[in-house]
Formats: structure tokens, C-alpha cells, sequence
């Protein structure tokens, strides 16, 4: 009895040793980091220089304000503030309501018949507290994605004293035609100011619930010019849909819905679209991220890029 | 009282000691991974900058040309769209592209192989395209669903010395069976290649019909194949660590990115240098074409240590 009660024990020691050691490792196992954990910031890409992009943002300074409401901020306009937000030289979220977001409260109401209303109490806003603080003036959606770098190219051969506005030009309702507001457009200083003493003076009025025709009606009456937002090779910048409208190539057809505004004769396949893009509209939370990634991320190592407006 | 507890101290010390012993041997219990056979055979990553930097400008230039692929794409009438959205797109970046058929279609050029059976049909394939392979060392195997940078896969393989046996992608476990996945794309070299031809005369370890009840998709029979002639599969990552072969979409993963790292959706989703993405419709593959070889930021300018130049006859890159 006692001789088995000893074999049981020693057996038990065994045991609890190979219990132990194996936790120990285990323990051990899960504790090591397998993967080197990449920095939360700003990951500055190997090999990259963003010498001239830096140059430019402050040659060229923008700001943008953001057209959204309560119901937006967490599903569409943090994506903004994440993504191309902070790219803008400023950054104002106009909404009917003040917030922590941040927001700025305009005195308006929310709601398709109040967006002209919030343009004008927006643009006022801008001119009253930001003139000096910025060159040019930025308009665009919540669901509007934007390439900054590529906006300010566009903008840096223009004067901003003049009295000019860039987007994506649609042609029915006002004469010289109008920018699409999904698409977003941007407003030279001397435009921003013609705008407000336009409503100031009483020239131009809430005369439509469209904030687009409208402003296109003011601008016109204010003598402010459409600019040709289209690059070197005559290829749009700013867009009112997604890239998946314009890139497929089509046969030769007559215009589709969705291209029937347009001032400029469209080109639908790889024609449409500038390399430097500078808007796409109605991108929801996953696409402001892909588009993020494509922009900005993902890219072909070593790949001589064929468009190369500098070198024109 | 004593003796009992002597008795128990001599076990624990015995147990401890076998321990120690077995762990030297590295046949201990599951619970251990032996961490340097995973390193010699499953990561396979791309030169680093610093590495790059110190090759001279004429061995970066033979680097750059011995660097050729061919693609090989599996496809099939029922897949057309597809097929011609490929041809379309990334398949011009390789140096050879060939479209393997199951039957021919009158509405696209392709290589008609007249096989139905999958298994068969990349056999088929693989024998054809090493036949035709030229000078090009490196093979590349997709399905049109697939999107694939030729520039990247030609960085990741560019100091890889394909008379040796690679066989790279998203590496996936079946048992035993290390495989790398066929939605992601699969990357053989020129040695890998002949070795599975060899293989490919052994019916009983490499058979052209499955003989069992349940058919093993192809991916898996051709691990099997080539483990058989002593080939590995590794998995294709980047500096980071991050998989440079995607079976699920750019959307999907940037999705899956958004639930999982809120705060840092792109930065934890995807390589910058990533390879393919797999499961992409005709239309996504057209907006990332765009989006790889013509969007970008002005002024943000990369100094690359290999140039590649892009393909004659082509207006979308």
C-alpha cells in the first residue's frame, strides 16, 4: 500500500511538471509579438518625397467646408474628416447644428429645400470670419471624396483676385452654365466676395432650392466666370458619380442620363477621367476608404507613369 | 510524511528533466511551434530598400530584364465578361499573357485546351506554357476574377533566382498540406514548372483523374504534386508582414478593415505593394486599373530603384 502510495505521487510530480513546462511555453508563445506592429501615425512611405505637394499647400491654400447634418456625421462625415478632411489647408463641417464633431451651426433648417440657404449662410459665414485665411474656397458634399494635391495643381495657375469658379461644368438653367454641386466647386477669393455683396446689395436672392443653379444664377449675375476645370489633355477633374460610371469603355451611344447636363462633350472609357482626379461624388463610407487606398497607397513599384503634365 | 513527499519532488524533477530534453529535440508537445521552420519555409518577402540600394545601376538593370512573367488565366465561356476585362487590363503588364480555355469562345481569342475537368485543364496549361515559356523564368496563374500588379509580383520575386524552386501566394493549411490559394494567384518559377512536369508522369502520386469519390480542388492537388517533388509553398508578404495576395476584393477587405481597426482603416488593411485581389467584378477591375496606374496626388513623387515601363498599345494605364 504505502509502495503504491509512493508510485501514485511520483507519477503525480511527473505530471504536474509537464503541465507546467508546457504552460510556461505556451505563455511564453502568445506573449511574442509574430509581427512587427507598424506605427498608428502618419506612416511615411519608404522612397517617398512630398516635397512639392508641401510647396503647394501653402502657395496654394484651400479651404474646404463640408455640406452634412446630425444624422450624417458618424456615417458619412467622419469618413471625410479621415480621409481627404485634413488635406485642406482648413477644414469647416456646416451643418443646421453646432457639435463637438466639429460642427458649425448655420441658422437654417436641414432638409432638400434648405441647400441653397445653407450655401448662402455658409459662404457668409466664410467671408465674414476666413476671407484672408485661404485662397480659394472649396464646396463639397458629405459623399463627395476630393484629392486636394490635385485641386491646388489645377488652381495654382489661376489668380485668385479674379473673379472666377471651377467645378464640374453643367450647362441648362443659367447661360454660361452652372457646377455641379455633388461634384464640388471652388471659388476664388474675388468670386466669394461677389457672391455675398451680391445677396448683400440684393442682386442675387434665394431664388431656387437648388444651391448649384443657384449660385451658377448668381455667380452669372455677379460677372464671376465658369472656369475649364479639364486637364491638359481635356480630361475631366471633378465628377458627380463614382469612377464606375465613367472608366468602363462603352460602344459609341447616345448620351446616358447621367452625362446629359454635360457643358463639355463627354467621353465615356479610360478618357474620361484626369490621372489627377481631383473629385468623385455619391462615395459611400467603404468607397471614401478605397478610393483612400488607390489614391494615396496603392501603387505599381517602379512604374513610369505615362501622364506627366510638366513635362508637356 | 517525508518520504511521500520525496517521492513527489523525484517525479517533478524526472517530468522537469524530460521536459527539457524533449524541447531540445523540438518533437515536444503541440503546444510549440518550431519558429525557425516556419521562417525557412513559409515567409517570403521582397528586397528591402536598403538592399535595393546597394545594387549597382547594371545589376539593377539585368535584375529588371531576367525579371519576365508569363500569365497563364484559367478561363472559361461562362466567365466572358470577365475574360475580356482581363485581356483588357492587368493582363497587359505581363510579358507573355495566354487565356487557357475549357472550350473556345467566338467572342474572344483564347487558347482552347478541350477540357472540362479543371485539374486536367492546368496541367494542360502548365505543360503548354513551360513548353512556350521563351526566355521567361517566372509563371503566373489566375482566374479572371482576379486582379493582379505585375509590377509588384516582379519586386516581391526580383532577387530569387528562379532555377531554384519557389511556389508562392496566400499559403493556406489543410491538414498537413501547405497550399497557396487559387482565387489569390498563384507564382511558380522556372524550376518549380519542370519539377511539377516530372511529377506529372507519376500516376500514382500526381494523377491526372482523381480516383477518389470526392474531387480535391485543383489547388490543393497541385500542392500536392509539387510537394511531392519537393517544392514548398510560401507566403507572399510585404516588410510589414502585411499578405501581398488577396483572395477577397479591395472593397471587401477595406470593409473588413472599417469593423475591425476603426481608427486606421487603410493603413491596417492592405499592403501599398500588394499583388492581387481576388473576387473583383469586370467594372471594379476597371476603377482599379485607374486606380493603381493612373490616380494619384500630384507632388507626391517616389524614387524607385527598378524602373518599368508601361505597355505598348494601351490607353487605360
Amino acid at each position: 500500500m504505502r509502495i503504491f502510495k509512493h508510485y501514485i505521487l511520483f507519477l503525480s510530480g511527473v505530471a504536474v511538471s509537464v503541465l507546467l513546462s508546457i504552460t510556461y511555453s505556451r505563455v511564453l508563445r502568445t506573449l511574442t509579438p509574430t509581427f512587427a506592429m507598424h506605427a498608428r501615425n502618419t506612416v511615411w512611405h519608404t522612397a517617398e518625397s512630398r516635397r512639392a505637394a508641401l510647396d503647394l499647400s501653402q502657395k496654394v491654400r484651400v479651404l474646404c467646408w463640408v455640406m452634412t447634418q446630425p444624422p450624417h456625421l458618424e456615417s458619412r462625415t467622419q469618413h471625410v474628416r479621415d480621409t481627404w478632411g485634413k488635406r485642406c489647408n482648413i477644414i469647416l463641417y456646416m451643418s443646421s447644428k453646432e457639435s463637438d464633431f466639429p460642427t458649425v451651426g448655420l441658422n437654417v433648417s436641414e432638409g432638400r429645400s434648405q441647400l441653397y440657404w445653407k450655401t448662402i449662410r455658409a459662404f457668409q459665414h466664410i467671408h465674414k470670419h476666413h476671407l484672408d485665411d485661404a485662397d480659394w474656397f472649396l464646396k463639397a458634399d458629405d459623399d463627395t471624396f476630393v484629392v486636394l494635391e490635385n485641386l491646388r495643381y489645377g488652381l495654382s495657375k489661376h489668380n485668385t483676385e479674379e473673379p472666377l469658379y471651377f467645378g464640374r461644368r453643367f450647362t441648362p438653367f443659367v447661360k454660361q452654365g452652372y457646377m455641379s454641386g455633388g461634384a464640388g466647386y471652388v471659388l476664388s477669393k474675388e468670386a466669394l466676395r461677389r457672391f455675398v455683396k451680391g445677396f448683400a446689395d440684393g442682386l442675387c436672392t434665394h431664388n431656387t432650392e437648388l444651391e448649384d443653379t443657384g449660385l451658377g444664377q448668381c455667380m452669372e449675375t455677379m460677372r464671376v466666370r465658369t472656369g475649364d476645370s479639364r486637364d491638359v489633355l481635356r480630361r475631366q477633374t471633378f465628377h458627380p458619380y463614382p469612377p464606375y460610371y465613367y472608366l468602363p469603355r462603352q460602344l459609341p451611344r447616345p448620351r446616358p442620363w447621367y452625362l446629359l447636363y454635360e457643358h463639355y462633350d463627354p467621353v465615356e472609357g479610360p478618357g474620361c477621367c484626369s490621372d489627377l482626379a481631383i473629385s468623385f461624388h455619391y462615395i459611400d463610407a467603404v468607397g471614401m476608404h478605397t478610393l483612400e487606398y488607390y489614391t494615396y497607397h496603392l501603387r505599381p513599384y517602379g512604374y513610369k507613369y505615362r501622364f506627366n503634365p510638366d513635362n508637356k | 510524511m517525508m518520504s511521500e513527499g520525496s517521492s513527489f519532488m523525484k517525479g517533478l524533477i524526472l517530468g522537469g528533466i524530460f521536459c527539457l530534453v524533449m524541447s531540445y529535440f523540438e518533437t515536444f508537445n503541440p503546444g510549440v511551434h518550431s519558429e525557425s521552420h516556419q521562417h525557412l519555409h513559409h515567409h517570403l518577402k521582397p528586397l528591402s530598400k536598403d538592399e535595393l540600394q546597394k545594387l549597382s545601376e547594371s545589376q539593377m538593370s539585368e535584375l529588371t530584364q531576367q525579371v519576365r512573367v508569363y500569365c497563364l488565366i484559367m478561363v472559361t465561356p461562362k466567365l466572358l465578361v470577365h475574360w475580356v476585362t482581363v485581356n483588357d487590363t492587368w493582363s497587359k503588364h505581363c510579358d507573355k499573357s495566354v487565356f487557357y480555355t475549357s472550350e473556345s469562345s467566338k467572342a474572344v481569342e483564347g487558347f482552347d485546351l478541350q477540357e472540362q475537368d479543371e485539374w486536367a485543364r492546368l496541367r494542360k496549361a502548365i505543360k503548354h506554357a513551360y513548353e512556350n515559356a521563351g526566355d521567361l523564368r517566372w509563371f503566373f496563374v489566375a482566374r479572371p476574377t482576379t486582379f493582379a500588379i505585375i509590377e509588384n509580383l516582379k519586386y516581391l520575386v526580383l532577387d530569387k533566382d528562379s532555377s531554384q524552386p519557389f511556389y508562392i501566394g496566400h499559403t493556406e493549411k489543410s491538414g498537413e498540406l501547405d497550399y497557396v490559394e487559387y482565387d489569390s494567384g498563384i507564382v511558380l518559377s522556372y524550376e518549380a514548372v519542370r519539377r511539377l512536369i516530372e511529377m506529372f508522369k507519376d500516376e500514382d502520386k500526381c494523377p491526372e483523374r482523381g480516383r477518389a469519390l470526392w474531387k480535391m480542388p485543383e489547388e490543393k492537388q497541385l500542392a500536392t504534386c509539387l510537394k511531392y517533388s519537393g517544392v514548398f509553398a510560401e507566403n507572399g508578404e510585404d516588410a510589414q508582414g502585411k499578405g501581398l495576395f488577396n483572395k477577397k476584393s479591395t472593397s471587401s477587405l477595406i470593409s473588413d478593415s472599417m469593423g475591425q481597426n476603426p481608427a486606421d482603416v487603410v493603413e491596417a488593411c492592405c499592403s501599398d505593394m500588394a499583388i492581387t485581389f481576388g473576387g473583383m467584378s469586370p467594372s471594379q477591375m476597371q476603377v482599379l486599373m485607374f486606380g493603381v496606374y493612373r490616380l494619384r496626388p500630384y507632388g507626391h513623387d517616389f524614387h524607385d530603384s527598378l524602373t518599368f515601363l508601361p505597355p505598348k498599345d494601351s490607353d487605360n494605364d
